[in-house]
């Protein structure tokens, strides 16, 4: 690994005049599972290293009016066990709980890992289907953004040089809704998919049809994405089996997955139509059983 | 760039100074010279470098020394009794053969303290799910799965099989 300035700020205003001060040269660590291995393989080497283990208050899970705010540094570990994610968004919690092992969820944080942006993650694709946003913070303010325009490419975020992400803010699904993560994983549990598959879906109770719905996709992209044109299909309509397959075979058509130790790009593709088959499935049973 | 950091490794305090890319692993095994901890994978994924810091279990080759400044470290070599007396985690995985080559033990242990500190009563399910993060390239899992179920029983006081 190559040597870096090292600095541990303590307070958040410190934090953000050190990015204003050394901006693309500066590189924040917060769990650093994800940074310290690129930084050992030398695909990324930072003059600066801005490590954020010293800095309190941001690890915190609260409801604020109809969302629940995840603080960035709260750790994988501690969002998958946290009593009010488990009861108000209990997919959310599970979907943490797919990421790696207990030994790197005790450390890496949740927005560290989508600061990090590697499209093959779980949890990006459960917040895409749950509609957050994250909360960028500057010397120069502060800004949201709804995590759909947030990924751009491999690893790259809309993140400016000088910003840090400072919360995820996940809107409480209404009543009648049901959500759903399915992870395809041929090889072992604690590998990233080969396809994930997250949809939310809200119900008229009166007539049964779907009045909402989103679908998310990851590990087939150069980023996560939001099947768009699949959550058109099913708008509106009633659960069939038909509408499984066409909503599935409609979101596969939005992939462009690359060939790689977990499949064939043609394979992956196959299995994100079959995956939101499941994942719409059983985000509808859930949105059906619950209130 | 170097920097002084103070570890309470194993109840003992150290002060180095290391350069501030120096990996924890690194550190415990040739600043402390605590060889126990071994190196397998060297991206986080087989266990082998797993240490407590803070009574939670890390990977001490995804860390940097300097991120352990002032922290509380238990490492293979602490899990010990002073007089060499084996911890019943320990104890256990010898009595019921949990290990082959050894490569993976010193992670394997260390991780299994940790579960049994947290949870007293283990599912066969929740030590798959909290050791799955430790590769035995062996293969001796049933071996390890008995051991920790052997060792919870003689910490809670009961019969064991």
């Amino acid at each position: 690994m190559n040597p870096f300035a090292y600095h541990t700020p303590e307070t958040q205003e410190e934090v953000l005049t050190l990015l204003h001060e050394h901006g693309d040269e500066a590189k924040l660590m917060a769990g650093g599972t994800a940074l310290v291995i690129m930084m050992k393989q030398r695909l990324v080497m930072p003059e600066t290293l801005i490590s954020l283990h010293r800095l309190r208050g941001l690890d915190a899970v609260r409801q604020v009016n109809g969302d629940v705010h995840l603080g960035a540094l709260l750790t994988h570990r501690a969002a998958e066990t946290a009593a009010l994610l488990r009861t108000r968004l209990p997919v959310l919690a599970e979907t943490y709980r797919h990421v790696a092992t207990v030994r790197i969820r005790n450390v890496a944080t949740v927005g560290g890992a989508l600061a990090h942006a590697d499209p093959n993650q779980d949890p990006p694709v459960t917040l895409l289907a749950l509609d957050a946003r994250v909360q960028l913070s500057s010397v120069n303010g502060s800004r949201e953004v709804p995590l759909t325009d947030f990924f751009t490419d491999y690893y790259e975020t809309v993140l400016r040089p000088d910003e840090v992400l400072t919360a995820i803010r996940v809107p409480i699904p209404p009543s009648h809704s049901g959500s759903a993560y399915v992870k395809f994983l041929p090889r072992t549990a604690d590998d990233y998919a080969t396809v994930g598959a997250a949809a939310t879906v809200r119900l008229d109770p009166a007539t049964g049809t779907c009045q909402d719905c989103r679908i998310a996709l990851g590990s087939v992209g150069s980023t996560p994405l939001r099947a768009l044109q699949a959550e058109a299909v099913v708008r509106g309509q009633r659960l069939t089996p038909e509408l499984l397959r066409e909503a599935g075979v409609v979101a596969q058509q939005q992939t462009d997955p690359i060939s790689d130790t977990r499949g064939s790009a043609e394979y992956k593709r196959a299995m994100a139509g079959v995956f939101v088959r499941r994942a719409l499935e059983q985000a509808w049973q859930r949105a059906q059983a619950g209130s | 760039m170097t920097q002084t950091i103070t570890l309470r490794v194993n109840g003992k305090e150290h002060t180095v100074e290391v350069p501030v890319q120096r990996l924890l692993i690194d550190c415990l095994r040739y600043d402390l010279g605590l060889t126990g901890t071994k190196e397998g994978c060297s991206v986080g994924v087989c266990g082998a470098c797993t240490v407590l810091m803070d009574g939670q279990m890390i990977s001490s080759c995804l860390t940097l020394a300097v991120l352990a400044d002032g922290r509380e470290l238990r490492t293979v070599e602490g899990l010990a009794q002073p007089d060499g007396t084996l911890s019943p985690v320990q104890q256990a995985f010898i009595d019921y053969g949990g290990f082959q080559c050894g490569i993976c033990t010193p992670g394997m242990v260390t991780a299994a303290t940790a579960l049994l500190e947290a949870n007293p009563r283990p599912t066969e399910d929740d030590i798959k799910e909290w050791m799955m993060g430790n590769l035995c390239r062996c293969t001796g899992y049933y071996k390890i799965i008995a051991s920790i179920q052997g060792a919870a029983a003689r910490l809670r006081g009961e019969e064991t099989p």
